[in-house]
């Protein structure tokens, strides 16, 4: 072959170094700018029922201008305009309200994305385990200017947490059946805590035994023949929204008589506990785990 | 596969007796068979009083209801895709297609989001509901073969149909949209189908209905062999074409809605158990009817077991398994039989 001449080895040489120039100014120039909060926050929209209830419990609630569809508590946040929640995010009304910082799931992509271009701060949520609800209770505090408050609140959680499981640590944990829901009046698709999550670290303090521990899973759908091997002595049944009538506990409660066998059924340790505290990884999981360990521990 | 040339009665002795059996032998023993082990003996011992009797209770309410519903949804759906394919004249018609298994599905979850429905004699509102939104589905298709001109061909009776689901769909979607979470969750599981009733009042509850679609069927047989060449010869031979096309209708929609209530929608064995039994006995209907119903019950059955060993202790829906298992088994018929 012929040799290639000097001449086309420098243009060669030349446009390679051109492209390569301008494909890092490219680079830099890319990438959305995330204002800093230049000051503390004022307007905060929570998209997430948890973040508000801890807001509110960091006496920051004053400065909340907007919830989701799903907040109920604490009773104030009724008056608030609602914006939508996980999966209907209203990002027009969301705007309208003019906030300078947005707690949303750290899942709802798009509305970061339309946030961060009309120059929003955002807090990223993300639900995960029992000791990320005081973590996130502080980065949240921090995030808002209410690191005292936030701190004071988080350690409180924890203390009452810590006295609870304190108190059940020394009596025997029966095995605990965690049922998240079923269809009423029938032992039809029952959904239930399988070892993992937030409810199963307060049953596990509250001083149960997960009967699914070995599955590690956030829920699980069980069978009656499952039920009927693994024998729980307790089962508790989570109703979320306001309590049911007495008729209705009591139809709930025989549908389970169709397995005696069942040490729960057979020594009528079969409770069912309404309030959506069960629900929100917020502050009131001290409620919750209370609840949990009053059928699970009852006091002698 | 060449059909041997023998006499209808031998054929239809051994095609009853070979389904029959495999129907017997799943019944039989599929409540054996599951995740945890259980001793026959200890079953059926009386000196260890029930409540105590962990086998016993597993075998009568977890097990035994199982499969009794899982033969009952299997036959019901194989049937009705029988006599729907013949019906249409259409070979991927399936209980689905004219929209009463999607009334189902609506009934269901409008039961699940709005809490509405009532029990009645004992059985639950989900059912009732459910049932009653094929009853209005059905309505409607009738209303619309009525409405058909007369010798106006089935593909009125086919397109009217697919709108009434892809309308039930857009109405399902609706309701989807109006759920919270927990509902929402809900209304995914039970249309991802659970045979695991655990009782036995919803079984009697379904029996009903498909005891009338039984009796429909039988009448069906030889009018569906002839119709299936065409109306005009049908009617030539002597068929009541308008009373069979009604009496197929019902006696299907029966079969499919009682069936979708029971244990929601179950795909793939309607479409699939018809032209599977097809392959083995030809296509008289007086033969392929029965099989099917003993095909389709054993095909459920061994569909639930797998989907209740295979991943335990957790279920898979019996749905997975019926599209997993039942595909590839049917393309390989398929093919080898060319």
């Amino acid at each position: 072959m012929a040799t290639v001449s000097p001449l086309v080895k420098r243009t060669v040489a030349a446009l390679l170094t051109a492209i390569a120039f301008a494909a890092s100014l490219a680079a830099q120039g890319r990438g959305t700018a995330v204002p800093l909060p230049a000051r503390v926050p004022q307007r905060i929209i929570s998209l997430v029922p948890a973040t508000t209830e801890m807001l509110f419990a960091m006496r920051a609630g004053a400065r909340v201008i907007g919830v989701s569809n799903y907040d109920h508590f604490p009773a104030g946040v009724e008056k608030l305009p609602r914006v939508g929640g996980l999966l209907d995010p209203n990002t027009e009304a969301i705007l309208a309200l003019k906030p300078d910082l947005v707690v949303l799931y750290d899942t709802q992509t798009q509305l970061k994305q339309r946030l961060a271009g009309a120059g929003i701060t955002v807090y990223r949520y993300e639900h995960k385990g029992l000791p990320d609800i005081t973590a996130t209770m502080r980065t949240l505090g921090d995030a808002v200017g209410a690191h005292a408050s936030a701190d004071a609140g988080a350690s409180e959680i924890e203390r009452q947490l810590a006295g609870i499981r304190a108190r059940t640590m020394n009596r025997p944990k029966p095995k605990t059946l965690l049922i998240f829901g079923r269809e009423p009046g029938t032992l039809r698709q029952i959904n239930a805590s399988a070892g993992y999550g937030f409810l199963h670290d307060i049953l596990e303090i509250a001083g149960g035994t997960d009967v699914l521990a070995d599955l590690k899973k956030q829920s699980a759908m069980l069978s009656t023949e499952m039920i009927l091997a693994r024998a729980p002595e307790v089962i508790i049944e989570l109703h979320y929204g306001e309590s049911l009538p007495r008729t209705s506990i009591d139809a709930e409660r025989r549908a389970w008589n169709a397995l005696p066998s069942v040490p729960a059924v057979r020594n009528n340790r079969v409770y069912l506990l309404t309030g959506n505290e069960f629900v929100v990884p917020g502050p009131r999981i001290v409620v919750a785990a209370q609840k949990f360990a009053e059928v699970l521990q009852p006091s002698r | 596969m060449a059909v041997p040339a023998r006499p209808l009665r031998q054929r239809l002795f051994l095609t009853l007796a070979g389904f029959g059996l495999l129907a017997a032998v799943a019944i039989l023993f599929a409540p054996l068979a599951g995740a945890t082990p259980i001793s026959l003996s200890r079953v059926f011992d009386r000196s260890i009083p029930y409540e105590q009797n962990v086998d016993a209770q597993i075998f009568f309410v977890a097990r035994l209801p199982r499969v009794l519903t899982a033969a009952l949804v299997g036959s019901a759906l194989a049937m009705a895709g029988v006599v729907f394919q013949a019906l249409l004249r259409n070979p991927l018609a399936s209980p689905d297609t004219l929209g009463v298994g999607a009334g189902a599905s609506l009934g269901a979850m409008l039961a699940i989001t709005f809490d509405i429905g009532f029990s009645v004699f004992g059985i639950s509102p989900l059912l009732v509901s459910s049932f009653a939104g094929s009853l209005a589905a059905l309505a409607i298709v009738f209303g619309m073969s009525l409405a058909r001109r007369r010798g106006k061909s089935t593909m009125v009776l086919l397109l009217g149909g697919v709108t009434l689901n892809a309308l039930l769909s857009a109405v399902m979607l609706f309701v989807q949209y109006m759920a919270d979470f927990t509902q929402t969750f809900r209304n995914v599981r039970w249309l991802m189908g659970s045979l695991d009733v655990a009782a036995y009042t919803p079984i009697l509850a379904a029996l009903g209905p498909m005891l009338l679609s039984w009796i429909g069927f039988a009448t069906l047989p030889r009018a569906l062999d002839l119709l299936s060449v065409g109306f005009e010869s049908a009617a030539a031979r002597g068929v009541d074409v308008v009373r069979t096309e009604r009496v197929a209708l019902i006696s299907a929609s029966l079969a499919t809605g009682a069936a979708v209530a029971l244990a929601g929608p179950v795909s793939f064995i309607g479409i699939i158990a018809p032209h599977l039994v097809r392959l083995i006995v030809g296509a008289d209907h007086r033969l392929v009817l029965p099989a099917s119903a003993f095909f389709g019950g054993a095909f459920l059955i061994g569909c639930d077991l797998v989907a209740r060993t295979i991943m335990a202790p957790v279920e898979l829906p019996v749905g997975i398994v019926t599209a997993i298992a039942g595909g590839p088994v049917f393309l390989w018929l398929l093919f080898r039989r060319s």
